[in-house]
């Protein structure tokens, strides 16, 4: 449903990826690992469209389609979700109304009718308890005075209120305690299903102890230097990756 | 050269008593003219004839940081009766197709989209009868609201009583030529203790529709009444008419409220600056007894140049003044606006929030007063000035100006000037909404404190509006 195949890019002409293969298959859940600097984070806003992010080589194709022209919010409308490792606060943005703009515009977009206030805070409201939200937030500014932890678990929400066909994790597990981190996984365990795929982008092999990968790729300078399963992770864990250079 | 246009001009004024309007052109015989078809009273002729006299002397201001190409007085006519129905589109076929686009979007009803695009109409229309059933109502609560000339007519004592102590007509250059010349506009009395039953809105008052380029309004709350009153229209009004010079005056007596509401959205001018409306306009209120309450808000999104600083005296002790503004300014539009809040009275205190937002070339200027007079004990004033650029070639100014006589005044003021950032529109795009969604909701949220002392409908209709100016601004 997903694969790059041969992916170069850059930002800022300086080459980041250099010729990557993944092919993600539906339901399965892939991470990608690697030191800090890899290429992970560009591999993710490539995928995602976002501005800067120079596409030099290859092909991204999503359920049969290359993806790579389209505008940011026509491919999270086909149903591409990343959840942001910073994700950005905007003042005076209500959450809700946030929320629910994005919900219709991609329902729109598959074909479904909008929601209205009523019927769309009732489904978000019943999401919110998966990630254990407090409804509160539901009503301030988007991520405007949110703690590392609830602006984690608003990513998550989304996720679970957008239901996307793919969901890219950027290093969600930052800055999250253990509760955190078992609530969002949760979240994300709670959305696996045959016909939904994931991309796990993390340093740590923490959070694929509650999400279990069924690959793991090893990003190094722009390549995949390693792929396996989730004994791959431990080992990670156990040994980093000095030992992948040898 | 002088006797040259006096004379042509009486050429042209003879042979247009025929038609329903004056050819252009200003002296006293224009302003006789105007007085006379209205059949006022003398002390008004007087009135006009001492403010025109005075406007004579006068020099147009220039301090406010505005490009105003020159105005050419002699070339305007001052008197316009409302169009005749055969002067009239017949039907909405005849009208600007892209007027009646925006007009779709903003969901107005088609009767409705007649009356604004001046389509003429049978004797029989909804809302004739709609505004009737309103007269007899505020009727009823011993409300006064007329057409301004209709309660000259009616009520002189009234108007004589309060016209031009609020805003002298030696106030500003505009004010003067707005007294000597005016056309029509709106008058309000609510009585002691009434409180107005509904928003009064122009809206219902169809016949307020043309009453030209030099409206003037009048609004009085006696002891402890309410009012709230709804300015304008959120659909856009293609006028022919460049300058526009209004004069609203406000007195609200002891433990009075007024809330004077407006959406203006005069038609801006095209993407190159030409055209459009000079939206020069004089508001201020009199809090005149103790305890009373006056707030404006205002929508500012058309007009080529908007120039207004609805300003609030605090007389009575205790009494609030408030002005909520959002200022948008697109493609070469200019706005010089703010407000004055000049504290007399004891423990008076004044709210001042504006939100400007430029985009295209356009030039967004906050200008605004906060006074404290020597008596003024305990005054306080609390002031907070945001402005949102969304291109690199617009701008926005402050200048706030702070005079304190008193030593007990607490005056705060707060100002941000922000953009919205590439990583905001990513985080939106990327959960579907299009970039203009992403602004729109943005901008929005930007609003928020202002579009919420808005009554509910207009609330509404300002939020459409907001979205129709920004269109394109970005990308």
């Amino acid at each position: 449903m997903f694969s790059v195949s041969n992916l170069h890019a850059s930002v800022d002409d300086k080459k980041i990826l250099k010729g990557i293969e993944i092919d993600v298959k539906p339901g399965e859940v892939h991470a990608i690992m690697g030191p800090n600097g890899s290429g992970k984070s560009t591999l993710a806003n490539l995928v995602a469209g976002k501005d800067g992010y120079t596409l030099d080589e290859g092909s991204i194709i999503f359920n049969g389609q290359d993806i790579s022209g389209l505008e940011p919010e026509e491919r999270a409308c086909l149903g591409i979700f990343l959840a942001f490792q910073y994700p950005v606060a905007i003042s005076g943005v209500n959450n809700m109304v946030f929320l629910q703009a994005a919900l219709n515009s991609v329902r729109q977009a598959r074909g479904e009718l909008p929601l209205d206030a009523m019927d769309a805070i009732a489904f978000i409201k019943d999401r919110m308890k998966l990630v254990e939200m407090k409804s509160d937030l539901l009503q301030r500014s988007l991520n405007a005075g949110f703690s590392g932890g609830e602006k984690k678990r608003n990513e998550i929400l989304q996720m679970l209120v957008l239901e996307p066909k793919l969901a890219i994790l950027d290093e969600t597990d930052s800055g999250l305690d253990i509760d955190a981190l078992k609530t969002v996984s949760d979240g994300v365990n709670h959305m696996r299903s045959p016909d939904r795929s994931f991309i796990i982008v993390t340093h740590y092999q923490r959070l694929l102890d509650h999400i279990k990968p069924d690959f793991v790729h090893v990003l190094k300078d722009g390549k995949i230097i390693k792929s396996g399963n989730y004994e791959l992770a431990l080992k990670l864990e156990k040994e980093g990756y000095g030992w992948l250079d040898q | 050269m002088e006797e040259l246009f006096e004379k042509k001009y009486q050429y042209g004024f003879t042979s247009d008593i025929e038609s329903d309007s004056f050819l252009p052109g200003l002296n006293e015989d224009v302003i006789r003219a105007i007085s006379a078809r209205k059949n006022e009273p003398k002390f008004l002729l007087e009135w006009r004839l001492k403010a025109y006299r005075h406007w004579l002397t006068m020099k147009e201001p220039n301090w406010g940081k505005l490009n105003i190409s020159p105005i050419d007085y002699n070339a305007i006519s001052y008197y316009s009766a409302p169009k005749s129905q055969k002067d009239r589109p017949k039907s909405l076929d005849e009208v600007d197709p892209e007027l009646l686009k925006t007009y779709e979007r903003l969901g107005i009803p088609l009767h409705e989209q007649k009356m604004l695009a001046g389509v003429a109409m049978d004797a029989v229309f909804d809302s004739v009868s709609v505004a009737t059933t309103f007269k007899e109502k505020l009727m009823d609560a011993g409300v006064i609201f007329l057409p301004f000339s209709e309660a000259v007519e009616k009520y002189p004592e009234l108007v004589e009583q309060y016209l031009g102590t609020v805003i002298p007509y030696k106030d500003n250059f505009f004010a003067a030529l707005n007294s000597a010349v005016f056309s029509d506009g709106s008058f309000v009395y609510v009585p002691k203790g009434v409180r107005c039953p509904m928003e009064l809105s122009t809206y219902f008052r169809i016949n307020a529709l043309n009453t030209g380029q030099f409206e003037r309004t009048l609004i009085i709350a006696d002891e402890g009444s309410h009012v709230s009153y709804l300015e304008g229209c959120s659909a856009p009004m293609r006028d022919e008419n460049q300058l526009h010079a209004a004069v609203v005056e406000l007195v609200a007596h002891k433990d009075s409220e007024i809330k004077y509401s407006t959406v203006q959205n005069w038609y801006p001018g095209d993407e190159n600056g030409v055209g459009g409306i000079y939206n020069f306009v004089t508001k201020r209120g009199i809090c005149k007894g103790d305890r009373a309450k006056i707030s404006w808000t205002q929508v500012e999104t058309g007009s080529a140049i908007t120039w207004k600083y609805p300003s609030v005296i605090l007389k009575g002790d205790d009494s609030v003044g408030e002005f909520y503004s959002v200022a948008v300014v697109n493609n070469r539009q200019q706005a010089d606006t703010g407000t004055k809040m000049i504290h007399l009275g004891k423990r008076t205190s004044s709210t001042i929030v504006s939100k400007g937002i430029s985009t295209g070339h356009g030039q967004n200027t906050y200008r605004g007063l906060v006074r404290v007079s020597p008596l003024a004990e305990d005054a306080r004033n609390h002031t907070e000035c945001d402005s949102l650029l969304l291109t690199p070639h617009c701008g926005a100014h402050t200048f706030p100006y702070i005079e304190s006589k008193h030593p007990t005044a607490q005056i705060e003021h707060e100002a941000t000037t922000s953009n919205i950032s590439e990583e905001e529109l990513f985080y939106c795009r990327q959960r579907g909404l299009t970039e203009e969604q992403a602004i729109n909701l943005i901008v929005n949220g930007f609003c928020k404190t202002v579009f919420k002392e808005l009554p509910m409908e207009f609330a509404v209709e300002a939020q459409k509006l907001m979205e129709i100016s920004l269109e394109g601004s970005v990308g």
